[in-house]
Parts: C-alpha cells; sequence; structure tokens
C-alpha cells in the first residue's frame, strides 16, 4: 500500500466512522423519548438527585447490590 | 458498614483542596497580571533577572493555574458533589479515605516540583505539558489514586443512578488519563545516551507534524476535560441545588453528554490550520468545531432554563449571579472558538491576541467563577458557618466582570488589527507594517488587558479573604442550609 492509499483508506474509515457514531447517537435520541413515552423510564426524576443529596434522603433507587449490608 | 443517622459526609479532603484552589489561584493569576503587563510595558521582565522573564513566567502561569487552581477545584467538587450524588460517605471506607490522603499529600510534592522547574526554566517544551517525565510519572499515580476513589466510591453507592455530574467526573477521569499518555510519551534520555545530560531531561516520542498533531489532540482536549468537561459537572450540581430547582432536562443533559464527547475529541486539528498537517484532517477539525456549537450550548441552555420562574434569584443571591454569567460566558467562549476554527476566519485569528482573548473569556468567565461559586456555596456546608459577606461577593463579582469584558474585548480589538495588519500588502504586494508597528498599535490594548486582569485578580483576593473569614469568623450554623447558601 502507497502512503497516498493509506491516506485515502484514513479519509474513508474516519467518514464511516463518524456516519455510524451518529446513526448511534440520533438513535439514542429516539431511545431515550420512546422509552419515556411507553412508561418505562422517567428520565427526569434523576435531576433530583442533585436536591435530595442527604445520607437521610430518600434513596431514588437503591443499588442492588448493597441492599443487604447498607439496610438500616 | 455504618448506619445512616450516625454517620456525616467527610469533608476533610474536601477543605484540603479548596484551600490549593484559592492559593494557587491567587499564584497562578498574580503571575498572569503580571506577565500582561511585561507585553504593555516590557521593562517590567527585569524585575527579578532570568526568573523574571515572560518566557519564564508564562508557562508557570498557565500550568499553576490549569494544574493548580482548576485541578484542585476538580478535586475539592468532585469529593464533595461525589459523596452527595451517590449518598455515600468517605468516612464508610478507611481505604479510600487513606488515599485521598495520599493523593493530597502527592499533589502538594507534584505542584511544589512543578513550580521549581518551571521557575529554573526545566522544560518539556510542550504547550500545557511542560513538566519534565519524573513529574508526568507522578501525576499519572495521582490521577489513578482518584480513579481508585472515584470507582470506589461508585462501588460502595447508595444510590443505583449515576447524577450526570458523576458522568462528566467520569469522563473527566477517562479523558485525560487517556490523552495525558499519549501526549507524555517520552525518552529520558539519560538511560538512552551513554549517561549524558540531565537526569531529568527526556524528548519527546513524536517528530514533527505528528508532534504537532498529538500535541495539539492533548492541548485541545485539556480544554475539553479539564476546562469543560468537569466544569460542567459543577454546574450540573451547584446551580440546581443553590437554587432549590431541578435541571430543566434530565434527557438533554444525556444528549449533551453524549454528544459532547463524541464531538470534542476530534476538534483538536483546528489549532493547526494553514499548517503542514493533511488537508482533510483540518477541515475535519473546523466542522467538528463548529458542530461543538449544539452540545455545549445543549448544556449551558439547559442552566439557563433550570433558572425558569426563579429569575428573582438572580438578583437576590450573588452565587446564582457567578453561575449563570458562567453558564453565560461558557455560550459566548462556544460560539467563539467555533468562529474561530473557521479556515478563512483562522487566517486572520491564527497567532494573534483574539487566541489568548478567547482562552480568557472561557476560563476566566466560566471556569474560574464556577470554581469560586462551587467554592462559596461548599463553604457553609464544609466549615458550617455562614458565608462571611454578600455585599463582598456582590461587589467581587461586578468588579471581576468588568475585569474579563475589558480583557476580552480588548483582545479582540488587539487580534483583528493584528492579523489585519500583518497581512496587509502595498500594491506592489509588498507587506505594509513590520512587527513593531503592530506591537506599538497594540499598546493600549496590552495596557487594558492588564488592567482588565487586575481586577479580576483582586476579585480573587477578596475570594480568598472571604473563603478565609468564614471559616474562621463566620456565624456558626445549627443546621446545613438545604439550598440557597446562608451569607451575612
Amino acid at each position: 500500500m502507497t502512503s497516498v492509499e493509506i491516506e485515502q483508506l484514513r479519509v474513508y474509515l474516519y467518514v464511516i466512522g463518524a456516519g455510524v457514531v451518529t446513526v448511534i447517537f440520533y438513535y439514542y435520541i429516539i431511545y431515550l423519548y420512546r422509552s419515556e413515552k411507553k412508561g418505562e423510564k422517567d428520565y427526569e426524576k434523576y435531576g433530583k438527585l442533585a436536591l435530595d443529596d442527604e445520607l437521610d434522603s430518600e434513596i431514588l433507587e437503591k443499588n442492588p447490590k448493597l441492599e443487604n449490608d447498607k439496610k438500616e | 458498614m455504618q448506619s445512616n443517622a450516625t454517620l456525616e459526609y467527610d469533608y476533610s479532603i474536601v477543605k484540603l483542596y479548596m484551600w490549593t484552589a484559592v492559593i494557587f489561584g491567587i499564584v497562578g493569576m498574580t503571575i498572569g497580571v503580571l506577565i500582561a503587563s511585561q507585553l504593555a510595558f516590557p521593562s517590567l521582565n527585569y524585575l527579578l533577572g532570568e526568573y523574571g522573564t515572560f518566557s519564564r513566567l508564562r508557562p508557570l502561569h498557565t500550568n499553576v493555574v490549569i494544574y493548580g487552581f482548576t485541578v484542585s477545584g476538580i478535586f475539592a467538587t468532585f469529593y464533595y458533589v461525589g459523596q452527595r450524588v451517590l449518598k455515600v460517605s468517605l468516612a464508610e471506607s478507611k481505604f479510600l479515605q487513606a488515599l485521598t490522603k495520599l493523593q493530597f499529600g502527592l499533589y502538594l510534592i507534584a505542584a511544589t516540583g512543578l513550580v521549581i522547574s518551571l521557575g529554573m526554566g526545566i522544560t518539556a517544551s510542550k504547550e500545557y505539558a511542560q513538566m519534565e517525565w519524573p513529574l508526568d510519572a507522578l501525576i499519572v499515580v495521582i490521577w489513578v489514586i482518584w480513579g481508585i476513589v472515584m470507582f470506589g466510591l461508585i462501588g460502595l453507592r447508595r444510590e443505583k443512578t449515576l447524577y450526570i455530574s458523576m458522568w462528566y467526573y467520569i469522563a473527566t477521569f477517562l479523558g485525560v488519563a487517556m490523552l495525558y499518555l499519549f501526549n507524555n510519551a517520552e525518552v529520558p534520555t539519560i538511560f538512552f545516551s551513554g549517561g549524558l545530560g540531565a537526569w531529568y531531561h527526556s524528548v519527546s516520542m513524536y517528530a514533527g507534524t505528528n508532534d504537532a498533531l498529538v500535541q495539539w489532540w492533548w492541548g485541545h482536549n485539556a480544554v475539553a476535560f479539564v476546562f469543560t468537561v468537569p466544569i460542567i459537572a459543577m454546574i450540573y450540581y451547584y446551580l440546581p441545588k443553590e437554587s432549590g430547582q431541578a435541571v430543566y432536562s434530565y434527557k438533554l443533559s444525556l444528549l449533551s453528554f453524549w454528544g459532547l464527547m463524541f464531538i470534542y475529541l476530534w476538534a483538536g486539528s483546528h489549532h493547526l490550520l494553514w499548517s503542514t498537517v493533511p488537508d482533510w484532517m483540518q477541515t475535519m477539525g473546523s466542522v467538528f468545531s463548529v458542530v461543538l456549537i449544539l452540545p455545549s450550548w445543549g448544556s449551558a441552555i439547559n442552566m439557563l432554563l433550570t433558572m425558569k420562574g426563579e429569575w428573582n434569584q438572580l438578583t437576590e443571591n450573588p452565587l446564582i449571579k457567578f453561575m449563570v454569567l458562567a453558564s453565560t460566558f461558557y455560550m459566548l467562549s462556544t460560539l467563539e472558538g467555533p468562529i474561530q476554527a473557521v479556515k478563512s476566519v483562522n487566517a486572520i485569528a491564527h497567532f494573534t491576541d483574539w487566541i489568548p482573548g478567547h482562552v480568557h473569556d472561557g476560563v476566566l468567565g466560566w471556569v474560574a467563577f464556577m470554581i469560586m461559586s462551587g467554592i462559596m456555596h461548599m463553604s457553609p456546608r464544609v466549615f458550617k458557618r455562614e458565608i462571611y459577606s454578600k455585599s463582598l461577593l456582590e461587589s467581587q463579582f461586578w468588579i471581576q466582570t468588568i475585569g474579563v469584558v475589558l480583557y476580552f474585548t480588548s483582545m479582540w480589538i488587539a487580534g483583528i488589527t493584528q492579523g489585519m495588519m500583518w497581512r496587509a500588502v502595498d500594491e506592489y504586494g509588498n507587506l505594509v507594517y513590520s512587527f513593531i508597528d503592530t506591537v506599538s498599535v497594540l499598546h493600549p490594548y496590552y495596557t487594558i488587558r492588564a488592567v482588565g486582569g487586575l481586577l479580576y485578580l483582586t476579585g480573587v483576593f477578596m475570594f480568598a479573604f472571604n473563603v478565609f473569614k468564614t471559616a474562621t469568623a463566620g456565624r456558626r450554623l445549627e443546621q446545613e442550609p438545604r439550598y440557597r447558601s446562608p451569607m451575612a
């Protein structure tokens, strides 16, 4: 492979890579809104994590790994 | 594992990094004002012999404000925000607690080494990566310890979901780790030269255009992962918490995060427009820089909308003022950067004073405003005292805002004047101006910049005084404030 061919290959790989990631990104947007519309998720409730952040604040979703050893 | 009822968040490490942020802020910005004044009044270069020249002090300024002030701010806010949003105290793990102290000790050693070595003129000669290899290795250890503590806390968390600020802190850790290792790949010369040269000297593993590319991949992404990503982590926590308003759109915060992660890494080559790097790479740098407006503005607009219906707080609470203006400066800066990255604009802007102007409306208006307001927000919580003076904070805000405006407006005018004068040709194609002609014309703007910097530095001293007095003489608080920080 000549250096010019390698250079061209880099450009093609870059363009294809950028395209693939763009598609994944747009799919992510659709996924976020669709899952909320279907009632599977409620992303907005996580905004509360910054507000209710005391050690004794109510836990929004318990970490399942620690549920047993962190019970009061 | 202790019961929540007897447990408290452990702020001892937070306090230590808060103080280093304050001290490095003063040191770094004092040097900044001095070197800005040297550009306006060159005789100031000769105050301290070789140690006081612009060339010796400029890397000291950039390194102290980046790795001293900003990184201290990142560590202080992470150890505060991380514990709170994960609902886990560092006191729950003696191991992690000890690691934070070890990290702080090593950080102090590295910071001292940085100041001494750069002061002596020992440098690897790479922009924003001037530290020589022994210090580079020490930084890696410090960073790895941070990672262990970060993921250790995540492993112990009570909340299953990581708040968006944590995503940004994790990205800071991973992004800097990757970029730092690549950019600082260097060969200590003494091991391969038969004992020639100083033991601390090294040579980059890259050369020529490759070196420039790696350098600006790092240089630009240092802006991304030190000046942007962790600062967004801060604003996503401190603004909602201080205002008592949940972030306007959590979904938008997630989209902006992934958008920023994907796009930022490709924009670095805009520093090398019109140079010897491949043309497609320059175009890629330009295109991605323009696209970068979207995720940047996504976060900034999300923050402004968080204040929806609560704009009265802007007049009542100086900390909200700082954070809202920080968000606005972030928008300004992330619009200005892409404009400069357009090839035709860059043909004029490159190498001119418009570039430091751009950098400083970002770092002074966005980064430092957020770090200072974060520290101020934390002060009543970690010292259990009321903020010492609201009026001092208000005055600081206006003095520093005027300082930033003077800084970037003078540099806009200086930069564009400079760019136009460098390119001016007469009817025969000869250059109209010599370099010294531009220097003479720019003198008033350099003076205005130095005055702007001095105003900002005055604000930093006011801030330091306010933090110190809060810690030592503020009215004691019985209860931790829930949202708005109490101030006298």
